[in-house]
C-alpha cells in the first residue's frame, strides 16, 4: 500500500505521517509537493497537521486553492483514501469534501494532550481494525479543533453512521462530542486527533495504529 | 552627513573613552551609520564586556564538545547511525527578558524565533525548546494586575510561535517572586541535531563568493534593540515599545525548510541568522570568524518600507531573516532552493579578501570598519566588585508549625509549586513524535529517530539561593540539574547557560556576576558539563530594583533507548527508597527553601550545603537504577524538601504512600529542608536498588511503602503529617488558574 503524504508549505506533522505510515506500520510512503497536480499513485493521500500557509486568513482557507488540492479532489472522487489530521481536517472541510468547519476551541487557548476516544463505527476504511465502541487515547493538539455543524449535517451525520470518533472527555466544545467524520462514501476521514502521534508504545499510546491497520487491511481486501 | 556630537555619542550608549577607540580603530572620526554600528555591536548584549573576562572561567572543552562557545550554538556529539555517520546534538539558552516586559506576547515568541534561528543556522534540524520563566507575583498587590497579563502574553507569545514552527516544548520551568516584577525572566532553550559532516558554521569563506540575504523583508522594526537589551528600564522604557520586533513563525518555518535543504546542495559556504543587531552582526561577524570581509550594497536588500536610511537598514532587528555565502557559481543553486519555498532572497554583495566590512548604497561608501576589531575587540571592563548585594538576616524566624499537614497544603497551592498544566498544555509538546518524557517530569526526554538513542535535557534556576550566597546557589543549581538527568538515567554530556542579572555598573552586582560564575565553573568541572555557549543578560533593573541574581543552566545528557523511570508512584506495595539519605539540614540554612517563602513568607540564612562526591555517588546510583529499571519511578528532593517529592509522586498515578523515619530533626526541617543529593525511588526489586546503591557508595534508606489514598509520614512513631492525595492534587492542580482568573490569595 501507497501513502502519499502532502507537504504544504507550513505543514509540520508531515515527518510524523511519514514516519507512522512508512516506519512504523511498514507501508510505503512519500511526500507530495503543494504545487504538484497528482498524487503520484498514493492509495492513501495524508493530509498533515500544522500550519498550511501559515493558516492565515481562516485555518487551511489558503490550502484549498493550492494545485495538490485538486488532484486529491480527484483522487477522493474516484473513491480513492484520503486521510486529513488536524490540519488536514480543517482544509477538507474548507475545501468541502467534508460537512461542517473546525472553530477556536471553546476555551479559546491552544491544547496539546493525549485525550481518550470512542471509536463510532468500524464501518470504515480508516477503523475497520477497531471493535465497535472501542476506547482509544489518541493526542490532540489544536487551537481551532472545535467541530460545528447545522443541526440537519449533525442528525444526518449521525443518521448515515459517519461519526468515526467521538471525545468522551470533550476538550474543545466540538458539537456531539465528534472528533472525526467520514464522507457520505466514507473514503476521507477527517479527524482532529493526531492518529500518527499514537503508533509507538515507548511515546505513550499505540491506539491510533489502528488507523494504519484498518486502511492496510481495507486495502489488501480492495486489491484481493 | 550631520556632526557627531558628544550628545550623539551619548545617545549612543557609547562612552568618551568608547569612542576614542572607535577613532583610533578607523583612523578618523565615525560617521553616523558607523557610529550606530559600533554601538550595537559594542553593546552589552553583543559584546559581553562587563562579563567576558569572568566567562572565561567557564570550562568549555570536554570529550563530548565539538563546538564550544563562540558560534551561533554550542555542539556536542550524540553517536551513531546504522550507516555509521556521526550525529550530533546543537543546543543553546537565550533570553528575551526585555522585550517581553515591553511587550510580552513578541517578545516571548522571537526570543523563541531568535534562538531557533541560531540551532538550524548551524544546519541541525530543532527537535526541542524548553523555558525558563520568572514573573512578579500574580497577586502582588500593587503589580498583580500587569504579572498575570505579561504570563498570559509570553505564555501564548510562545505557543504561537513554537506550535506554528512545529517544535515541541518539552519542558522548562516557571517561578515568581517579587524582584521580577519589572522585570520579567524569559530564556528560550533550543536543541537540533545535525550530522557531523553536516554542520555549518557562520563564516565568510572564500574571496569573492557571493553573499545572499534571504527571508522577511527588512523594515524599521527593532532597531537599537540590542542597545535597549543594555539598559536598565526607567519610565520611558514604556515608550520603547516600537524596538520590540514583531515575529512570524511561519515565514521561519519557510527558513528552515529552505535552508536545511539548500545546505544539502552543497553549494552553501558559510550562513548566519540575523538576530541582535540584524545585518550589522551577521556581516561582520561572518567576516571576523574566517579572516575575510564583506562587501554589500544596501540597494539590494529588500525593503520593507520606503526611505530607509543606511543606519536603518544596518540596525534593523526585523525578524526571519539569514545571511548566507554561496560558493561562486553556484549561486543560482541556493536561489533556486529559495524560490521553491516562496523567499525572498537576493545577492547583496561579495566576500573580500581585505577583511573590511564594507557597506555601500547605490555604489556610495557608507560604512567601512575593519570586521575584527568591531567583532572581536569590543572594549573588555574590570567592572569593580565588592561583596553581593544582599539584604537579608542570617538568623531564622520561630519555625514551630502548628499543622504541618495545612503547610503541605499551603505548597501545594503556591505559584512556584502548583501544576503549570495551564501552561504547557497550550504548548505542542509531541509535535516531531520524539517525546518520551515531557512537561513535568524532572528531565525531557526524546528518542533520536537518526540514531535509535535517546537525549534528555533539563533547565535550573533558583533565584532565592543566588541571593542568599550567589556561588554556593550557582554549585546547587548546577548539582540539581545533572540530578534531574540522572532520574531519568541520562549522562549529561554538556551544559549551556543564560547569566540573569542587574546593572554590572553596581559592584554588589558584579559581585553578584563574578560569585556566580565562579560558582557555576566549579560545578561544571565536578559534573563535567562545559558550558558550549549561552547568553548574558544584564540591566535587569526596574528604577533602581535589581532581579534576584538567576543565572539558569540547561543540562543536555544521553542515554541509550529505554523506558526512563517517571516520577510518579506506579503500583501500591512498592519498597521507598531516600538514595542519599535524610540529608542535612539546620535553621540558617532553611532560609531560602520554598517553606520559608510559602509558609513563614520570610528569606533568611544560607542555601543548603553540598558534597560534590556524595552528589556524584547518589547520581551515578541513581542513573543505574533507571537504566536496569531497578527504578519504577524517580524523583529528586528540590523544591519543598521530602514532603513535597512524596506528595507530587502521588498525584500521577493517584498512588499514596505510607512513610516512617528516624530522624533527630526537628519536623519543620526534617519534612521540608532542601538538601541536595537526595533522589526518592519506588522498586519492585528492594535487593537491585540496595545492591546497585552499594556498589556506588550511595546511601539507600528504606523508608516505606506506596499504596492507599493518603500520604501519611511519621518519624520515630509519631505521625507528623496525614493528607488525602485527592484532596492534595485537586488544590495542587487548579491553583494556577485560580491565581491567574482571580489573583486572590487561596487559603488554605
Amino acid at each position: 500500500m501507497k501513502f502519499g503524504v502532502v507537504v504544504f508549505p507550513g505543514s509540520n506533522c508531515d515527518h510524523d505521517a511519514w514516519h507512522a505510515a512508512g516506519r512504523v506500520a511498514g507501508h510505503q510512503a512519500e511526500f507530495l509537493w503543494h504545487n504538484d497536480d497528482t498524487v503520484r499513485g498514493a492509495d492513501c493521500v495524508i493530509l498533515p497537521g500544522g500550519f498550511s500557509y501559515g493558516d492565515y486568513l481562516r485555518c487551511g482557507a489558503i490550502a484549498k486553492f493550492s494545485p495538490v488540492m485538486n488532484a486529491v479532489k480527484r483522487h477522493a472522487r474516484s473513491g480513492g483514501l484520503v486521510l486529513g489530521i488536524c490540519n488536514g481536517f480543517q482544509i477538507l472541510a474548507e475545501c468541502g469534501l467534508l460537512p461542517g468547519a473546525l472553530v477556536r476551541n471553546r476555551g479559546l487557548n491552544f491544547i496539546c494532550k493525549p485525550v481518550r476516544l470512542r471509536v463510532e463505527t468500524v464501518r470504515s476504511p480508516f477503523t475497520c481494525a477497531y471493535e465497535e465502541g472501542q476506547q482509544a487515547v489518541i493526542p490532540i493538539a489544536h487551537g481551532e479543533g472545535c467541530y460545528v455543524a447545522d443541526e440537519r449535517t449533525l442528525d444526518e451525520l449521525e443518521a448515515e453512521d459517519r461519526v468515526a470518533f467521538r471525545y468522551l472527555e470533550n476538550p474543545n466544545g466540538s458539537l456531539r462530542d465528534i472528533a472525526g467524520i467520514l464522507s457520505r462514501e466514507r473514503n476521507v476521514l477527517g479527524m482532529m486527533p493526531h492518529p500518527e502521534r499514537a503508533v509507538e508504545p515507548l511515546l505513550g499510546s499505540a491506539d491510533g495504529l489502528g488507523v494504519f491497520h484498518s486502511l492496510a487491511r481495507c486495502f489488501a481486501e480492495r486489491t484481493r | 552627513m550631520s556632526e557627531i556630537t558628544p550628545e550623539i555619542v551619548a545617545a549612543h550608549s557609547i562612552t568618551p573613552d568608547e569612542y576614542e577607540r572607535i577613532v583610533s580603530i578607523l583612523g578618523r572620526r565615525p560617521n553616523l551609520t558607523e557610529l550606530g554600528i559600533f554601538s550595537v555591536m559594542w553593546s552589552e548584549h553583543c559584546s559581553y564586556k562587563s562579563s567576558r573576562v569572568h566567562l572565561k572561567k567557564l570550562p568549555t572543552r570536554g570529550r563530548y564538545v565539538v563546538q564550544g562557545p563562540g558560534e551561533n550554538a554550542g555542539i556536542v556529539t550524540l553517536g551513531h547511525d546504522a550507516e555509521g555517520n556521526e550525529w550530533c546534538i546543537a543546543f543553546k539558552i537565550e533570553s528575551h527578558n526585555h522585550p517581553s516586559f515591553i511587550e510580552p506576547f513578541q517578545g516571548a515568541a522571537t526570543g523563541v524565533g531568535g534562538i531557533l534561528r541560531d540551532i538550524f543556522t548551524m544546519g541541525a534540524r530543532p527537535i526541542a525548546v524548553m523555558d525558563a520563566l520568572r514573573f512578579g507575583p500574580l497577586d502582588d498587590e500593587a503589580a498583580g494586575a500587569r504579572n498575570r497579563r505579561i504570563l498570559d502574553g509570553v505564555v501564548h507569545g510562545i505557543a504561537h510561535y513554537g506550535n506554528c514552527f512545529g517544535v515541541p516544548t518539552v519542558g522548562g520551568e516557571t517561578m515568581f517572586e517579587p524582584s521580577y516584577n519589572g522585570n520579567p525572566l524569559v530564556n528560550v532553550f533550543a536543541l537540533g541535531i545535525a550530522r557531523r559532516d553536516k554542520i555549518f558554521y557562520g563564516r565568510a569563506c572564500g574571496v569573492g563568493n557571493p553573499v545572499i540575504y534571504v527571508g522577511a523583508k527588512t523594515g524599521r522594526d527593532g532597531i537599537h534593540g540590542a542597545t535597549m537589551a543594555s539598559g536598565e528600564f526607567t519610565e520611558e522604557s514604556k515608550q520603547k515599545r516600537p524596538n520590540v520586533q514583531v515575529g512570524d513563525p511561519f515565514m521561519e518555518k519557510l527558513l528552515l525548510e529552505a535552508c536545511l535543504e539548500a545546505m544539502e546542495t552543497g553549494a552553501v559556504a558559510g550562513i548566519q541568522d540575523m538576530g541582535a543587531a540584524g545585518l550589522t552582526c551577521s556581516t561582520c561577524e561572518m567576516g571576523s570568524r574566517a579572516g575575510t570581509g564583506i562587501e554589500i550594497d544596501l540597494m539590494h536588500v529588500p525593503q520593507r518600507e520606503t526611505g530607509m536610511t543606511p543606519y536603518e537598514i544596518m540596525l534593523s532587528e526585523s525578524q526571519e531573516r539569514m545571511l548566507l555565502v554561496a560558493h561562486h557559481g553556484r549561486e543560482q543553486e541556493v536561489l533556486g532552493v529559495f524560490r521553491k519555498w516562496g523567499l525572498d532572497a537576493r545577492i547583496i554583495g561579495h566576500v573580500t579578501g581585505d577583511g573590511m566590512m564594507r557597506v555601500k548604497n547605490h555604489g556610495e561608501v557608507v560604512a567601512e570598519i575593519p570586521s575584527r576589531p568591531l567583532a572581536d575587540e569590543a572594549p573588555l571592563y574590570q567592572r569593580p566588585f565588592t561583596k553581593p548585594l544582599r539584604e537579608a538576616p542570617l538568623e531564622a524566624p520561630p519555625l514551630a508549625s502548628r499543622d504541618l499537614a495545612a503547610d503541605l497544603f499551603t505548597l501545594a497551592a503556591a505559584q512556584d509549586l502548583c501544576d503549570k498544566r495551564w501552561i504547557w498544555e497550550q504548548y505542542d509538546f509531541m509535535v516531531r513524535t520524539n517525546t518520551v518524557l515531557g512537561p513535568g517530569a524532572d528531565a525531557a526526554v526524546l528518542r533520536i529517530k537518526e540514531t535509535g538513542t535517546m537525549i534528555a535535557m533539563a533547565l535550573d534556576g533558583n533565584g532565592r539561593y543566588c541571593y542568599l550566597d550567589p556561588r554556593q546557589g550557582a554549585r546547587l543549581l548546577v548539582a540539581e540539574c545533572a540530578r534531574n538527568l540522572a532520574c531519568v538515567g541520562a549522562e549529561p554530556v554538556g551544559a549551556t547557560n543564560n547569566l540573569n542579572f542587574g546593572n554590572p555598573e553596581r559592584p554588589e552586582i558584579m559581585a553578584q556576576i563574578v560569585e556566580a560564575i565562579e560558582g557555576m565553573a566549579e560545578a561544571c568541572t565536578v559534573f563535567e558539563t562545559p558550558i558550549t555557549g549561552g547568553n548574558v543578560s544584564l540591566y535587569n533593573e526596574t528604577l533602581g530594583e535589581a532581579i534576584f541574581p538567576t543565572p539558569v543552566i540547561g543540562l543536555v545528557g544521553t542515554m541509550p533507548l529505554l523506558e526512563p523511570p517517571g516520577i510518579g508512584f506506579r503500583a501500591p506495595g512498592r519498597a521507598l527508597y531516600l538514595i542519599g539519605g535524610i540529608g542535612q539540614a539546620d535553621e540558617i540554612r532553611m532560609g531560602g527553601t520554598q517553606y520559608a517563602k510559602q509558609v513563614l513568607r520570610a528569606l533568611w540564612g544560607l542555601p543548603p550545603q553540598i558534597d560534590f562526591e556524595l552528589e556524584k555517588r547518589v547520581q551515578a546510583a541513581v542513573r543505574e537504577m533507571a537504566r536496569a529499571r531497578a527504578a519504577e519511578s524517580a524523583h529528586d528532593l528540590s523544591d519543598g524538601g521530602l514532603a513535597w517529592c512524596l506528595a507530587e509522586c502521588c498525584f500521577p498515578c493517584d498512588c499514596g504512600a505510607r512513610v516512617e523515619l528516624d530522624s533527630e530533626l526537628r519536623p519543620e526541617l526534617l519534612l521540608f529542608h532542601e538538601g541536595p543529593s537526595r533522589v526518592l525511588v519506588s522498586t519492585a526489586n528492594p535487593a537491585l536498588v540496595e545492591e546497585i546503591a552499594a556498589r556506588h557508595g550511595a546511601p539507600a534508606l528504606r523508608i516505606g511503602e506506596t499504596g492507599g489514598e493518603e500520604l501519611v509520614i511519621a518519624n520515630r512513631g509519631a505521625e507528623l503529617l496525614r493528607a488525602a492525595v485527592r484532596d492534595l492534587k485537586q488544590r495542587w492542580s487548579s491553583a494556577l488558574e485560580q491565581w491567574l482568573h482571580a489573583g486572590q490569595e487561596i487559603h488554605a
